[in-house]
């Protein structure tokens, strides 16, 4: 049959050393909704780069109707007819729908001025007939993640897009709004689009998908007509064994609250409240969990409680110590480790060797530096224990961190933190793009911390992760806690949805439940 | 790993050197820039000299040749070692401060002050002026520093123009306060006799500023790679955002830092003065921090390496000085081979060219066995 587009033999091998795509063979037919789902770091997001002419391959050829293109830049890509939604939005926070449509190839009048009026005519037209509702003259700002969403798949079309790429386009959407992209997705398949749909969620693959392709470790793995073929063949080609997600968990014994926040409020440059009035206190001995859609304040949350941002108002108080807006370094000597959400700029020094990395917070205890001088034994003794407990695979500690898998890099960092001389944890996309035998086991290690009656924070966008390890759960949306949950293995998803998207709100005195008196 | 490489000695230390990649690949890009630049020199000198054979002959064994050369390299080591050093901390720490220029100027103007009015005993005399130029050289260097932490002032561009400032008012020190009017150049009042520091082989300008370099080359590796100081700026230098995570005060980091940069620079204008000169006679900045720069990253930021990479500079400008003193090829050709080098080693692309490329290899291959036990399932 035709194909539209075709990877053939690609490779991308990254400046770091990681090959990202190996040898891979991709084909799209036309008018198709393919399929393109992975763990995470499989490949997917590279390879649509490399379509999108976002990166360069390393070798092999890409095919654009059977004939070989080579994209210098995302421009060429464009004028060839390829579209992309990215996972974080392009768009201009503080210009309208319209202005922000048609930025870069913009009406103009007769004068040669910047026709408005025209834009926002074009921004409706365009609305109506792919039945993607939005309302041209309102700011970015001011309209919901779906609209931005809606109005970046408008952006490809006006620019002539006939194959659209969506990467990852339902993690910022609740249950709800899901649905409802996917019957403007097929709507425009039905008028000829050609759509790829990166995902990593089965379910909204087979609910959507025509074909789908499986990566793995940057290979690809196999296509399948998505009527051919069941979850579990997908779900053990994705992973590559037998997945359990399940842990043994023991039931939590919650102790004394060690972390107390109170009435936290942060506004962001763009004047937009991203944390409001949050307040919770974590005890001993329990994994709270912060669920919410990315972007609802949980990021920022975060970062007011390890120091790299302020809060307006209240209070953190460890054990009673008064850490409120305190730098990182009082932070951690108050005792709170921290897992940032990012390793490759914040969690790890990549040029830096293991060793260095994971002695980086305690480097001048005594255990390790006597009159100035670095103890080099007793460290290199230290980091060869840690990289021996959290099973880091290198073949010295001397070893440059970079040159590590991200699942290692992701042991680096939690090994670091998980040895910290600390008793709250505060624990940021743990799993992150890392592979499915590094998150079964940084997932026992976050319950085993738990039950050494350590009090844990974890904020996490997969919801699969945060309802297996948490004990009890809070809800974030818009930047307030909207709900609180005691037991977290008593909420299903689709109820979280209903409070994650804000249809629903507890009232005020489940909420406080949180404060533990 | 630390262990095995003790055990192994020096021979297993070479070993290991030689099979590390990551280690030789670098190495061996830096031998390229310096033969590189060798080698186009001789190229420009075909290209302009009447007699190129001869002074060829005269730019790469010229400073062999004659005993008093060789002393001269030895000598030129001195300041570009010290400026090299002081640039080796600041490039650990990623910062790109040039402000070393003026701790380097002003401290030969400090010492100045101190060789020219103060009475001390002789070795005392010189130390006492190393210390305050050092320390006024340091003051100078937090400068750039303050104005990154309080202002966010690019320290790059606030030293270059601190420099310019800081030329002008060493210069109205030594016009002002120190000239000797008896002079028609421009000179400072004579050094004291104490002031000088001692020859270490008579008849030869070689002083003991030599050996204080040497001295001060192991005190620098040790401050970069055995102290706590050491690792804190390596730390902010592999990634200044995951130090201040990890609870370094990075502030206080770049102060010091940018402190200790300025002291050797100042301690090696101290020494200029005190090893080589009888008053300040510079009519201009002789703006060893340039020089500094080519030294720190032919030694690969490693203070270890700055004796080799300075002693290749030497040779260089001592290679090139004889050949134009007996041929047709100008000293300032050397400029556009220093220009080569810096070039080369900028080059994040050539300098990495190994290594990605092996990375690559590697990657890919490791990928077909994960591909192909997928593709048996």
């Amino acid at each position: 049959m035709d194909t539209i587009l075709e990877a053939v033999d690609l490779c991308k091998v990254y400046g770091n050393g990681t090959a990202a795509n190996r040898h891979v063979d991709f084909a799209v037919r036309p008018g198709e909704i393919h399929g393109l789902v992975g763990e995470n770091g499989a490949g997917k997001s590279t390879l649509m780069k490399i379509v999108y002419g976002e990166e360069s391959p390393s070798s092999g050829t890409l095919l654009l109707d059977g004939r070989p293109v080579r994209f210098g830049s995302s421009r060429d890509a464009i004028a060839a007819g390829i579209g992309m939604v990215h996972q974080h939005f392009m768009l201009v926070p503080s210009l309208s729908l319209a202005e922000n449509l048609v930025l870069g190839s913009e009406p103009r009048k007769k004068s040669g001025m910047y026709d408005l009026e025209e834009a926002v005519r074009i921004t409706q037209s365009l609305s109506d007939k792919y039945n993607l509702k939005v309302t041209p003259r309102a700011r970015v700002v001011d309209v919901s993640v779906s609209m931005r969403q809606k109005l970046e798949i408008l952006k490809t079309l006006y620019r002539g897009a006939r194959i659209l790429i969506l990467d990852e386009p339902t993690a910022v959407l609740t249950p709800q709004e899901t649905d409802e992209l996917f019957v403007e997705l097929k709507d425009l398949r039905d008028k000829g689009h050609t759509i790829i749909f990166i995902s990593h969620k089965l379910g909204e693959v087979f609910e959507l998908c025509d074909r789908v392709t499986v990566m793995r470790d940057g290979a690809m793995i196999a296509t399948h007509d998505s009527g051919d073929v069941d979850r579990q063949t997908i779900s053990n080609e994705m992973v590559g064994r037998e997945v359990r997600l399940t842990v043994d968990k023991k039931a939590a014994s919650p102790g004394a609250s060690a972390l107390d926040v109170r009435d936290l409020s942060y506004v962001d440059d763009f004047g937009i409240t991203m944390v409001d009035r949050v307040s919770f206190s974590l005890r001993e001995g329990e994994v709270l969990g912060v669920v919410g859609v990315d972007g609802n304040g949980q990021s920022e949350l975060v970062r007011i409680l390890t120091g790299s941002a302020a809060t307006l108002t209240g209070s953190v108080r460890k054990r009673g110590t008064d850490i409120t807006n305190a730098t990182p370094r009082r932070i951690r000597r108050a005792g709170i480790a921290h897992v940032a959400e990012d390793r490759m700029t914040v969690g790890t020094a990549l040029p830096a060797s293991i060793a260095d990395n994971l002695l980086a917070d305690r480097y001048s205890a005594p255990e390790y530096t006597g009159g100035g001088f670095l103890r080099r034994s007793a460290m290199a003794a230290a980091a060869g224990d840690i990289v021996k407990r959290f099973d880091i695979r290198c073949s010295s500690p001397g070893q440059p961190v970079a040159s590590l898998s991200g699942g290692n890099m992701q042991k680096v960092v939690i090994g670091r933190e998980f040895t910290a001389a600390a008793d709250v944890l505060i624990v940021s996309q743990p799993t992150r793009g890392v592979d499915i035998g590094a998150i079964e086991f940084i997932h026992r290690t976050i319950l085993s911390m738990r039950d050494a009656g350590k009090a844990i924070l974890l904020v996490s966008s997969d919801l699969g992760e945060v309802l297996t390890l948490s004990d009890s759960l809070v809800v974030m949306h818009s930047g307030r806690i909207v709900a609180y949950f005691p037991d977290a293995s008593a909420v299903t998803d689709k109820e979280l949805g209903l409070f994650m998207l804000g249809v629903k709100r507890q009232d005020e005195t489940e909420i406080r439940k949180v404060l533990h008196g | 790993m630390d262990k095995h490489l003790k055990k192994r000695g020096l021979a297993g230390k070479m070993a290991m050197f030689f099979t590390d990649r990551d280690a030789l690949e670098p190495a061996l890009v830096t031998l390229f820039a310096a033969l590189f630049s060798l080698l186009a020199g001789v190229g420009l000198i075909f290209l302009v000299s009447k007699e190129p054979s001869q002074s060829v002959r005269n730019f790469l064994l010229g400073p062999f040749l004659r005993t008093y050369n060789i002393y001269y390299m030895m000598i030129a080591m001195v300041p570009l070692t010290f400026t090299g050093l002081a640039l080796c901390i600041i490039y650990q720490s990623k910062h790109m401060s040039l402000i070393v220029d003026s701790s380097f100027y002003i401290g030969a103007v400090v010492a100045t002050a101190i060789g020219v009015n103060l009475s001390l005993p002789a070795g005392v005399h010189p130390l006492v002026a190393m210390l305050a130029a050092g320390t006024v050289g340091g003051l100078i260097g937090l400068l750039p520093a303050i104005l990154k932490i309080r202002w966010r002032a690019n320290e790059l561009v606030s030293s270059l123009m601190l420099n310019y400032v800081f030329y002008f008012v060493g210069s109205f020190v030594i016009l002002y306060f120190l000239r000797d009017r008896n002079q028609t150049i421009l000179s400072s009042l004579p050094f004291k006799q104490t002031f000088l520091l001692p020859r270490l082989v008579p008849n030869t300008q070689l002083h003991a500023g030599f050996i204080i370099a040497a001295a001060f080359v192991v005190l620098v590796s040790i401050f970069l790679y055995r102290t706590k100081w050491g690792f804190e700026i390596r730390l902010i230098g592999a990634n200044q955002k995951f130090a201040a995570y990890a609870g370094l005060s990075v502030p206080t980091v770049i102060l010091y830092s940018h402190f200790v940069s300025g002291f050797l620079g100042g301690v090696g204008g101290a020494i200029e003065m005190a090893g080589l000169y009888k008053a300040f006679i510079w009519q201009m900045n002789p703006s060893y921090a340039w020089d500094g720069v080519i030294v720190a990253m032919l030694a690969r930021k490693n203070p270890k390496f700055v004796p080799l990479s300075a002693f290749f500079l030497a040779y260089m400008r001592v290679g090139a000085d004889f050949m134009s003193r007996r041929g047709d090829v100008a000293f300032e050709f050397i400029t556009l081979l220093q220009g080569m080098i810096i070039l080369i080693l900028a080059s994040d692309k050539i300098v990495n060219y190994f290594k990605a490329r092996r990375l690559k290899r590697t990657a890919l291959a490791t990928s077909s066995k994960s591909a192909v036990a997928a593709g048996g399932l």
